[in-house]
């Protein structure tokens, strides 16, 4: 239970850690919060031959205003997503889905960028950057490029992220900030969720004009669901309940040892109609509640 | 190998650490403060809780050349002379918050964050905050006996300072 032997990498620079990242080949990995990565050194499931950690890289750790929304740096840490006032006023889902990952002591060093690299279907960052039209950043020793959010999740742990590029910061979009949901079920306070629903929606005059659902455990990455997404927009919504039956018909999820398939349904169901309600909230109370 | 500075309790510290070293290990076996439990060694069970710049930080989950430069607060800090008890620690002696006390060194470093933050807080905030500190003897309810306690006499002993 102890991590194996690398040569440490402290850069002070994204241009010096990328370079590295170049220079050092495969076997090397990225450190952020290493709320992910020292359980996986400890328990020796990795195994690299060399560290590059961005604790002290500059410019990673800031929250900034762009065109209606945030750019969020990849080591700003949960904790702070959930203090930070810009976040509260832009992008309230991701404050409020902050406070479910994990315990304090976790969210005080995981960070946001860190999440979105390791890409744990389970985890709440993923489908809050879906549920906000999230982009991704990514920049290496060459280019900097932007990735929309449903391109850059694949699979179990798998993103379009290549291995010599960073995540360097992510982009949440501030248009969903009025009307927002966010519900998930955990069997213990601080588990990752069994099924985590994010929704985001734009009413304008009572009528959805756009509307986001995206869920976390119910496949091998964060999806949205556009069945859902439909049956929640225009003037005549059916109501939470049918947008929520919508979503649990969508999806096959796989059953394991936290609970069958059958179950899963049953908690998609659950969360999204409790996250749509929350969204629709006072603005079209008779639907949220319907 | 690489040289680290840390202030620890209170106390500038250099050393000299392998990369792969613990922030746990480094605690109790360079610097010697066996307060800081291990028990899980992949952030599960909190006794290996300690702060860092103030924040709790799983001990287990931090390599010591992470904090390099920073200050590191320790169980052993709470009581700096080893004579009287911290606030939060008379509350868990007086409510029996403890039995065997492998827990106890993460809970008390936890409830001293939660004091910091969240002082007013009622017996669910102070659940929901200890969800990470895992207790195989007491049953939880006098833990959170002790923390309402201890936040009671922290906020007094405030109003009287
Ligand atoms: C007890 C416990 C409970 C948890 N519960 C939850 C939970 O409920 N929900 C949840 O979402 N998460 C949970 N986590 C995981 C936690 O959120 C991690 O913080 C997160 O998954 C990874 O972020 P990190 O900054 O710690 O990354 P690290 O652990 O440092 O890195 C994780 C991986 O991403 C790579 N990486 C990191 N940063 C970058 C970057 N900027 N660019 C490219 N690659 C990078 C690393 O090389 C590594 O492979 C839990 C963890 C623990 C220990
Ligand atoms: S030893 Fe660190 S959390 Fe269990
Ligand atoms: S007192 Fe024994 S584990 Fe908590």
């Amino acid at each position: 239970m102890k991590p194996p032997k690398f040569a440490y990498h402290a850069p002070t620079t994204v241009r010096e850690a990328v370079e590295l990242l170049a220079e050092l080949g495969d076997d090397v990995v990225v450190l952020s919060g290493g709320q992910s990565l020292i359980p996986m050194l400890n328990l020796r499931l990795a195994n690299p031959t060399d560290v590059i950690d961005l604790g002290g890289v500059d410019g990673l750790g800031d929250v900034a205003a762009r065109d209606g929304g945030l750019d969020v740096g990849a080591m700003v840490t949960h904790r702070q997503m959930e203090t930070n006032d810009l976040i509260a006023s832009t992008a309230p889902l991701a404050q409020h889905a902050a406070g479910f990952i994990g315990y304090r002591a976790i969210r005080n060093r995981g960070t946001i960028g860190g999440s979105i690299a390791h890409a744990d279907p389970a985890a709440e960052w993923p489908a809050v950057v879906l549920a906000l039209d999230g982009a991704i950043t990514l920049t290496s020793a060459e280019e900097t490029r932007n990735v929309a959010g449903d391109d850059f999740f694949e699979s179990l742990f798998t993103t379009a992220k290549r291995p010599d590029e960073l995540v360097t910061s992510v982009h949440l979009a501030g248009r969903f900030q009025d009307n927002w949901g966010f519900s998930e079920f955990q069997r213990r306070t601080g588990d990752f969720a069994a099924v985590a629903v994010a929704v985001g929606c734009v009413i304008t005059d009572s009528s959805v004009v756009e509307a986001r659902v995206a869920l976390a455990g119910v496949a091998e990455r964060p999806l949205r669901c556009p069945a859902a997404e439909q049956a929640l927009t225009g003037p005549h919504t059916g109501g939470a309940a049918e947008v929520a039956a919508v979503a649990r018909d969508s999806f096959e999820p796989v059953g394991d040892s936290h609970g069958s398939s059958e179950y899963r349904k049953r908690l998609v169901f659950a969360e999204t109609h409790r996250a749509v309600a929350q969204a629709l909230g006072s603005d079209i109370e008779s639907i949220a509640n319907a | 190998m690489r040289e680290i500075t840390v202030t620890i309790n209170g106390k500038p510290t250099s050393a000299t650490v392998s990369p792969r070293l613990l922030l746990s290990d480094f605690l109790r076996q360079d610097i010697g403060l066996t307060g800081t439990h291990v028990g899980c060694e992949h952030g599960y069970c909190g006794s290996c809780t300690v702060h860092v710049d103030g924040a709790s930080t799983r001990s287990c989950l931090t390599l010591a050349v992470q904090v390099a430069g920073r200050a590191v607060d320790t169980v052993e800090s709470l009581a700096p002379d080893g004579e009287a008890l911290h606030p939060i620690q008379q509350a868990f002696q007086d409510c029996h918050g403890l039995q065997c006390g492998f827990c106890t060194p993460g809970l008390l470093m936890s409830v001293a964050e939660l004091a910091g933050t969240n002082p007013e807080c009622g017996r669910a905030e102070i659940r929901e905050h200890l969800a990470g500190n895992i207790c195989r003897c007491t049953g939880y309810h006098q833990i959170v006996d002790a923390v309402e306690r201890a936040l009671v006499a922290l906020r007094e002993a405030q109003v009287d300072g």
